[in-house]
């Protein structure tokens, strides 16, 4: 199938088909927009592969299944005609999604989970607070909610329900896992938002979710922030998402892109890998 | 890869002579492997390094070769034991033509015929040291390079380059003036092994590291020692291992797989299958993944000359042979090692590739911390798995600790199961 | 205090019969063996049926043994040896065949030996010839016969004083007397400075100290002698005959067999002295093993062997006739043949019909065999003494 099949109007096949019930006008335009480049759809996902950096914890913990890739058969004894892969990894591998049921503080807030979380909320618009100079400055920098003011006095008011990304370049750093993780002996040093940032997008912009370009929504040294792990104790107890190691988000504008993330439908799951895809003004 | 810091150049007598690559390479021979049951006992002490004699329990009489009955009061009761090693060279001969094909290449090969001081006479392969007959010697039993046991005789005192001679060669796999591939550097036990090959004279270390996030000090001092490569390999990771292995598998002679993961805990410690997933993915799926990748070069070059591709050595643990429950799915994932690695060393049998399979107690490292002493030091360890490949063993229980309860699994399993639970 | 053996009474053997040996042959031990056998009833001119006793001997007759054979060639006897015993094999067919014609329980018994050789048998044959060849002595590269009769020399020469031109100068008068034999596989002349040049094979040993494998069968015929008369067959008396087995457990190496044993009750069975033979069929498949059969069946003493070769000339024609086909070092080997060849070389010579030169006024042989080096050491022997016809009214003893 070609991608102008898209464009072309449903057949109709019977009298209650859901293309008939759905056909709209908003909808036909963004595929007009994005076949015309009008719409580019921007990839924020980095390639799934063995080597991409994991998350670490103290050695004592229960450890995250890293992504292991092994082939079943490429077109040899194991299978004459096809290749094929099995594939494992944990949920918090790769770029990924937090769900509320990550976080002990989210674990008994409704629809909690990757395959409960209402579906519109996959589709939602993005803010982009660009952090990389400071970030660069200090692999430790914390965003603040002065910073996000500042923001807000440039490119207006955050909205809710909406995705508040935060730009460190960080993902620029992705095929060097020793920067990319960023570890000394005192632990990872890595970008994060401050805890009165975090309050201020749940409590006072009612957003839908925090991103980032790290490993974590938190930033490295978090654990010593009074709540630890903010991003991920106040987000996920409000019912809030996260995104991770997202990527591109130097071709995103500060407002206007539209986020489609949606996890697979892990049952019960605390979050997934996924394809995170930006559509964004040409 | 990783890039290796300029190195001086070594002192010629250290190296071997490179091979010349316009020649074919040969293809690895063994001696004969066919023995009778009683017979490998004789393999079973070499692969311990011990020279051991049938003992008639009822008249004390010493057996050789290998029997069912004593030759002299016909008592089935014969139990291998340690024995002196002491003896006559009666006669020699030097065979300068063998009728198998790996004597023919080794020929002349000197034989002798020797009255050991216990009793009986034995034909044994003569250490080129050796004095005419007559003349005093001392046995000993080796591994030849079908991993069979083989009784050699070296001069009744220490020469000057004994271990250079043919036979000590045939029948050992010293790392010196080889290339080693140690796969986990970065744990305590991998640091001491690449340090102590480095001291043993190995032509180059390859230390393998995973995680290289993770900050190592001792990995990055390694690195800038002389002789050391760092190469990235997590055995977890099947195209990291193929990687490596593409890239260095054809010139690695020695392989110790020193990668392991370690969690204490017993069965109801905690709950899930994760941690014992990734024992297994490490300590049984990473030696099956090395394997698999490593196995087929190693054996391709198993007669490239002096230096040629010689041995794989496993750290396993001695409760590979019975579980430690304190550390209950640890000891299961060693013992699917231990399991693994005995196939494994039926495929490299017809290569003469030996497989040395450690058994050591507890390590002093971060994960037996509340383990009481003795424990084993890396250090200990490290130097036993040299001591092995230098020796030529085939089983290695380094340490008191290691030997107390392989002992007290050979008297008695079922008693050393019931004490290990209490 | 030794227990004498019965005298034998009246037993012959007559018909001796040899395949000629080839180095390789794509034939079969059941080819070689069946030949010797037809060989045997066209010599005697009898019917097969007639063979009422057979002993066989070889070591490539796998998975059969003599049983297999006696359905494989249609023979039905009443009695069936199977005597895997090397090259003591001959002695030993001869003396279970003489009690059994002896005692009635058969009546004409055929004595055959035979080996394959096709080009890998040998080291097929050695690679599991015994248990402790396999456990102690293969894996160390001296399988098969040169490696342990090089130890054997090795010693010998050390401890007796013996010299390569000792050995050569047996070597050299067998292939002497092989010379006139049509069947010897080896029969151009040596002398003693090819042998002591030859190439190094195991040292001390070299190439011409080392018995050829080859494929062959011979055989004979054990019978009363009024048998024999009836069949109108050429035939030599049985005086006496003596087996060892693993003699001298002890020894630390091989320096003598089990004729030194049993050299005293071949002697008393028969009533002879060495001094009484008129010639010698050693087992010779490396000459150190021939020199220890003449002292240890009394012709010298231990360790004066070196010197008793000094002494003689070992041809046919010369003092001390040895070998006189020109032995296996000259006819080659056919497995377990190679003990064959002595008793069938003595028949041929006690009945004036030698493959050679005759030895003049033969009246008595003494042949010997040897075998199974099963580790260190050969453990089987065996000796007889034949008297031609006429000849062997025994001593009266004391």
């Amino acid at each position: 199938m070609s991608w102008r099949a898209f464009s072309r109007t449903p057949r109709r096949s019977s009298e209650n088909s859901p293309g008939e019930r759905m056909s709209s006008p908003v909808l036909a335009h963004l595929i007009t927009d994005i076949v015309a480049g009008r719409i580019r759809v921007v990839d924020l996902t980095h390639t799934l592969a063995p080597e991409f950096p994991p998350i670490v914890l103290p050695p004592e913990f229960g450890e995250s299944a890293p992504v292991r890739i092994e082939e079943v058969s490429r077109y040899d004894a194991r299978g004459p005609a096809w290749y094929w892969n099995n594939l494992s990894f944990g949920e918090h591998t790769g770029t990924h999604f937090d769900a509320p049921i990550h976080w002990v503080t989210g674990r008994d807030l409704p629809n909690n989970a990757t395959d409960t979380i209402p579906l519109d909320r996959f589709v939602a618009s993005a803010s982009v607070i660009d952090c990389s100079r400071e970030a660069g400055e200090d692999a430790d920098y914390l965003l603040s909610v002065e910073k996000l003011r500042a923001f807000e006095e440039r490119h207006g008011r955050i909205s809710p329900r909406s995705w508040v990304l935060m730009r460190t370049d960080w993902s620029k750093r992705s095929n060097d896992a020793v920067a990319f993780q960023n570890f000394d002996e005192t632990g990872q040093h890595t970008p994060g938002p401050d805890v009165d940032a975090v309050r201020f997008l749940v409590e006072e912009r009612d957003v839908l979710g925090f991103g980032t370009e790290t490993i974590g929504t938190d930033a490295g040294q978090a654990a010593h922030l009074r709540p630890p792990y903010p991003c991920h104790s106040i987000m996920h107890g409000a019912g809030r998402f996260g995104l991770q190691c997202l990527a591109n988000l130097d071709l995103l504008p500060a407002t206007g892109a539209v986020l489609i993330a949606a996890p697979l439908k892990i049952r019960q799951g605390s979050g997934s890998p996924l394809r995170v895809l930006a559509l964004v003004p040409a | 890869m990783n890039a290796l810091p300029p190195q001086p150049p070594r002192a010629p007598s250290s190296r071997l002579k490179r091979r010349n690559p316009l020649v074919a390479l040969k293809p690895p021979l063994v001696p004969p492997f066919a023995r009778s049951r009683a017979a490998q006992g004789l393999t079973a002490a070499a692969a311990l390094g011990v020279f051991a004699l049938q003992r008639c329990e009822k008249c004390g009489a010493a057996q050789y070769p290998p029997r069912d009955a004593c030759v002299q009061c016909l008592s089935p009761r014969l139990r291998w034991r340690p024995a002196e090693g002491t003896g006559e060279l009666l006669s020699e001969t030097l065979i300068r033509h063998g009728q198998e094909l790996y004597f023919r290449e080794r020929a002349p090969w000197r034989v002798g015929l020797v009255r050991l001081d216990c009793g009986p006479s034995a034909i044994v392969a003569l250490h080129g040291d050796c004095a005419p007959a007559p003349s005093r010697l001392r046995l000993r039993l080796a591994l030849d390079k079908s991993g069979q046991a083989l009784m050699i005789a070296l001069p009744e005192k220490d020469t000057p380059d004994m271990a250079e001679d043919p036979l000590v060669r045939e029948t050992t796999c010293a790392p010196r003036a080889r290339k080693v591939l140690v796969t986990d550097a970065k744990t305590k036990v991998g640091r001491a092994m690449v340090e102590a090959l480095v001291a043993a004279g190995a032509d180059l270390v390859w230390a393998g590291y995973a995680a290289p996030w993770k900050p190592s000090p001792h990995l990055e001092a390694l690195g800038a020692l002389e002789g050391v490569s760092l190469v990235p390999l997590d055995v977890t990771d099947e195209s990291s291992v193929r990687e490596l292995a593409g890239s260095i598998g054809g010139k690695v002679d020695i392989l110790v797989n020193t990668a392991e993961y370690h969690r204490p805990g017993s069965i109801a410690s905690r709950g899930g299958v994760a941690t014992a997933r990734t024992e297994m993915e490490v300590n049984y799926f990473g030696l099956l993944r090395l394997s698999q990748s490593f196995m087929a070069a190693l054996k391709a070059r198993a007669a490239d000359g002096p230096a040629s591709a010689t041995a794989w050595v496993n750290i396993l643990s001695v409760h590979a042979l019975s579980n430690d429950p304190a550390h209950g799915t640890f000891s299961a994932s060693k013992a699917a090692a231990f399991s693994l690695a005995q196939a494994l060393r039926a495929d490299l049998q017809a290569s003469g590739i030996r497989v040395i399979n450690v058994f050591p107690g507890s390590i002093d490292d971060e994960w037996n911390a509340r383990v009481a002493p003795p424990k084993l030091s890396p250090a200990a360890l490290a130097k036993a798995v040299v001591e092995a490949l230098e020796r030529g063993l085939e089983d290695v229980y380094p340490g008191e600790v290691a030997k107390d309860v392989m002992a007290r699994f050979l008297e008695n399993p079922k008693a050393l199961e019931r004490e290990l639970a209490g | 205090m030794r227990a004498l053996a019965r005298p034998y009474e009246d037993v012959v053997v007559a018909a001796p019969v040899t395949v000629p040996y080839t180095r390789h042959s794509i034939h079969s031990a059941h080819w070689f063996l069946a030949q010797a056998l037809a060989k045997l009833i066209q010599a005697a001119g009898i019917r097969k049926s007639d063979i009422d006793g057979l002993a066989v001997s070889s070591f490539t007759i796998a998975p059969d043994t003599a049983v297999g054979f006696t359905q494989h060639v249609g023979l039905s006897p009443r009695f069936l040896e199977h005597v895997p015993m090397g090259g003591a094999s001959a002695i030993v067919q001869l003396r279970r065949a003489a009690r059994a014609v002896e005692a009635g329980d058969a009546h004409i018994v055929a004595c055959i030996a035979g080996d394959a050789n096709h080009v890998d048998s040998f080291r097929l044959n050695t690679a599991s010839f015994s248990r402790f060849a396999r456990d102690a002595v293969y894996p160390y590269g001296s399988g098969g016969p040169n490696g342990s009769f090089a130890l054997l020399t090795a010693h010998y020469m050390r401890a007796y004083g013996a010299s390569r031109e000792d050995f050569g100068k047996l070597c050299v008068a067998q292939r002497q007397n092989a010379r006139a034999n049509p069947l010897a596989l080896f029969r151009s002349e040596l002398t003693l400075e090819d042998y002591l040049n030859a190439r190094l094979i195991a040292d001390p040993i070299r190439l011409f100290d080392c018995v050829m494998p080859c494929a062959g069968a011979d055989g004979f015929l054990v019978m009363r002698r009024a048998t024999a008369k009836k069949l109108d067959l050429p035939h030599v008396r049985l005086l006496g005959a003596i087996e060892r087995h693993n003699a001298y457990p002890g020894d630390a190496i091989q320096f003598r067999g089990g004729w030194a044993l049993d050299q005293d009750a071949l002697y008393d069975q028969t009533g002879l002295a060495p001094k009484d033979i008129d010639f010698l069929q050693a087992y010779d498949d490396y000459p150190v093993i021939t020199l220890m059969q003449i002292e240890d069946l009394g012709f010298c003493g231990k360790g004066e062997g070196p010197e008793f070769v000094r002494r003689h000339s070992f041809t046919v024609d010369g003092s001390f006739p040895l070998n006189t086909s020109g032995g296996q070092l000259s006819m080659g080997q056919a497995g377990a043949a190679g003990g064959h060849l002595g008793l069938v070389e003595a028949i041929r010579q006690l009945t004036g019909m030698p493959l050679g030169a005759q030895v003049e006024k033969a009246r008595l042989g003494l042949v010997s065999g040897f075998g199974m080096i099963n580790y260190d050491r050969g453990l089987c022997s065996g000796a007889a003494i034949l008297a031609a016809q006429g000849r062997g009214k025994r001593r009266k003893k004391g």
